[in-house]
């Protein structure tokens, strides 16, 4: 690994060959249902760089962000499905989506300006399953969502004429809609990763931090703690309505079951587990808890296979799993599998860790 | 250093009868005074008479229950902290309150915000604009590390600094907002001899710098040999004000310091 760390243009393309082969790797050595699991990594990949803003970088602990992931989801199905018999395009649809989550972002925001820590959280996972629910009953007397049923038959991204469906043949490769999606999510994860980083490492990134150290401070050093939340929920929330638009597209079919708090939970677990605050430990959240469940799936196989019934249901195990994963870690790593550095001081003790900090300018 | 050797003085805070009420308790009765521009003026009092409830109501953490307070003739009580800072008045506080885990250089980052105007699109995008704002911030930061004597410990965490080097960090975060004002609560407590003196010449070198200062102390020597002007409080009020000869000969404020101890 050293030697490609001294090369860092080359380690640069193998990642991005990588990650250009990765569809067609995974869907040759797992099997097409791996790479529907590689777009959904992707998708919470996007959720969690978003949650990881208004979370890691400007500490509100929101426990409703689900809830802009399903505007975002929503508004595309309203926009792009037979429903309204609207069918928008996608480059349309997603920023709009984006948008409409953003605003939410801010309505959420305002009223919880003064909250902190335990309230905020309280306050967040209500406004995520007020939207739950007002999605569940909005389907009378004016069926705007189709109630519990969902909606379905939601248009693919379809770029230049090319539907994301089907398959087709290209350069010897069966190309097939997921592989598609896998580009397009990919693109946009990209796209979120570097606002995300770029955000940080920024005016507006330092006053996040500041308002998540001290918000006194932050306040008498004046930086105008409204309008940075503000900014933080809006910020998060985009991220989010964007990644809703996308999952609209990609399943056609959604309903409020998608957008529960179990879902907003996840996502904060990816953030919590990965390295809050640290953009490639959020990714890795998001990789280890979108990929370990799905793994799991075979244990009943496994089980089949050996003892010939299933003696323990996988979905049991995936969470006595996840549980016990997470108390591990808060025990051992309790700033995150790859924190940031910022992350593993606040964690490390002092003496433990002098040498580091006296390091000259 | 008295003032009569400067141009008539003109005043930059005056604080005219504030009144603070925490339920029944009264904090702040009444209190009157102006500093100066140019000056290091001492605000002294015993424990609990209301020196940082003062400060506070006059940087925005608290409002305040009546009268004004006026930085260059415009009012700012009752308004928010950080426009406040916007217009020239920056603070420490007593009880250290640092960005502990930011490193030490991008606490005094923190406090160019308020001096700086990128925009989240500018942000994003990392227009040239923003690029050499960025510069500037970071160029202006290691210059007031330099100046506060911190210059070797730029990418020391905050929080692991030592007492006094907290002390001098919150100072040059402070400083690095651009104010006209600087008000230091309490900045040399638990301080040994040798560095209240460091402190004592860096606060003389912001005099001549051009800056305004505003000191809680309780060390009566430092601020005597320091101080243009002081004012004493006690239980809230105002019970003296001038140059540190004259307020220390003055009986109400031996009263109160005794009194406060018999
Ligand atoms: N937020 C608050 N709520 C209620 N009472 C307060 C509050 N802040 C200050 N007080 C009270 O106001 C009085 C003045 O306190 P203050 O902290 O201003 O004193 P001080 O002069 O700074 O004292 P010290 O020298 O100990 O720092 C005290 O009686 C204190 O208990
Ligand atoms: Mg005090």
């Amino acid at each position: 690994m050293a030697w490609l760390r001294a090369r860092p243009r080359l380690a640069l393309l193998l990642l991005a060959a990588l990650l250009i082969a990765l569809p067609f790797l995974v869907g040759a050595g797992l099997g097409r249902s791996w790479v529907r699991v590689l777009d959904f990594v992707l998708i919470y990949a996007l959720l969690a760089i978003g949650l990881n803003i208004v979370v890691g970088y400007a500490g509100l602990l929101d426990l409703g962000y689900i809830a802009f992931y399903a505007l975002g989801a929503y508004l595309y199905a309203w926009l792009a499905s037979p429903h309204f018999g609207l069918h928008l395009p996608f480059w349309a649809v997603l920023p709009l989506g984006a948008a409409l989550a953003g605003l939410f972002g801010v309505l959420l925001g305002a009223p919880t300006l003064r909250l902190r820590g335990d309230y905020l959280a309280i306050v967040t996972l209500g406004f995520g399953e007020i939207i739950r629910i007002f999605m569940n009953n909005l389907n009378a007397p004016f069926n705007l969502t189709n109630g519990p049923q969902g909606m379905n038959l939601i248009d693919p991204v379809s770029v230049g004429g090319l539907a994301f469906e089907g398959q087709r043949q290209f350069l010897g490769l069966t190309v097939t809609g997921l592989h598609l999606y896998y580009y397009l999510f990919l693109a946009f994860t990209l796209l979120a990763i570097g606002v995300a980083m770029r955000l940080q490492d920024s005016r507006i990134g330092r006053a996040w931090a500041a308002l998540r150290e001290d918000e006194v401070a932050a306040a008498a050093m004046g930086i105008n703690t409204r309008n940075v939340k503000l900014l933080a929920f809006a910020m998060g929330a985009m991220f989010g309505g964007l990644a809703g638009g996308l999952f609209a597209a990609f399943q056609g079919f959604i309903s409020p079951e998608s957008f529960n708090l179990w879902e907003s939970i996840l996502v904060l677990c990816m953030i919590v587990l990965g390295g809050m605050g640290n953009i490639p430990g959020v990714i890795l959240g998001a990789v280890l808890l979108t990929v370990i469940p799905e793994a799991l799936r075979y244990l009943g196989d496994l089980q089949r296979a050996t003892l010939g019934h299933v003696a323990v249901d996988p979905s049991d195990l995936r969470m006595l799993l996840f549980g016990l994963s997470l108390v591990a870690m808060m025990l051992w790593r309790p700033a995150g599998l790859w924190p940031s550095r910022q992350r593993k001081r606040e964690f490390a003790s002092e003496d433990e860790h002098a040498d580091l900090y006296d390091a000259r300018a | 250093m008295p003032t009569s050797t400067m141009p008539a003085p003109e005043c930059l805070l005056s604080v005219e009868g504030v009144c603070k009420r925490f339920g029944g308790l009264a904090a702040l009765e009444d209190v009157t005074l102006s500093v100066n521009e140019g000056e290091i003026f001492g605000l002294i009092g015993p424990n609990g008479a209301g020196k940082t409830t003062l400060f506070n109501c006059m940087t925005g953490l608290y409002s305040v229950t009546s009268g004004a307070v006026r930085l260059a003739g415009e009012a700012v009580q009752n308004r928010k902290p950080h426009e406040v800072v916007k217009r020239g008045f920056a603070r420490t506080f007593q009880n250290i309150r640092l960005f502990a885990n930011m490193t030490a250089l991008e606490n005094v980052m923190v406090g160019r915000h308020v001096r700086s105007h990128a925009t989240v699109i500018g942000a994003i995008l990392r227009c040239r604009r923003t690029r050499e704002e960025e510069t500037a911030i970071r160029a202006r930061a290691h210059e007031l590390m330099e100046y506060v004597g911190l210059g070797h410990k730029v990418r020391a965490l905050a929080g692991h600094l030592a007492y006094g080097e907290q002390r001098r960090l919150e100072i040059a975060r402070a400083l690095a907002t651009n104010p006209k004002l600087l008000a230091l609560d309490e900045p040399v407590a638990g301080m040994n001899p040798a560095e209240r003196q460091q402190m004592a010449d860096l606060f003389r070198r912001l005099r001549e710098d051009g800056r305004t200062l505003l000191l809680i102390e309780h060390d009566v020597k430092l601020v005597m040999g320091l101080c243009d002007r002081v004012a004493v409080l006690d239980y809230g009020r105002k019970i003296a004000e001038g140059a540190p000869a004259e307020v220390r000969k003055d009986p109400a404020v031996i009263a109160a310091y005794l009194g406060g101890a018999t």
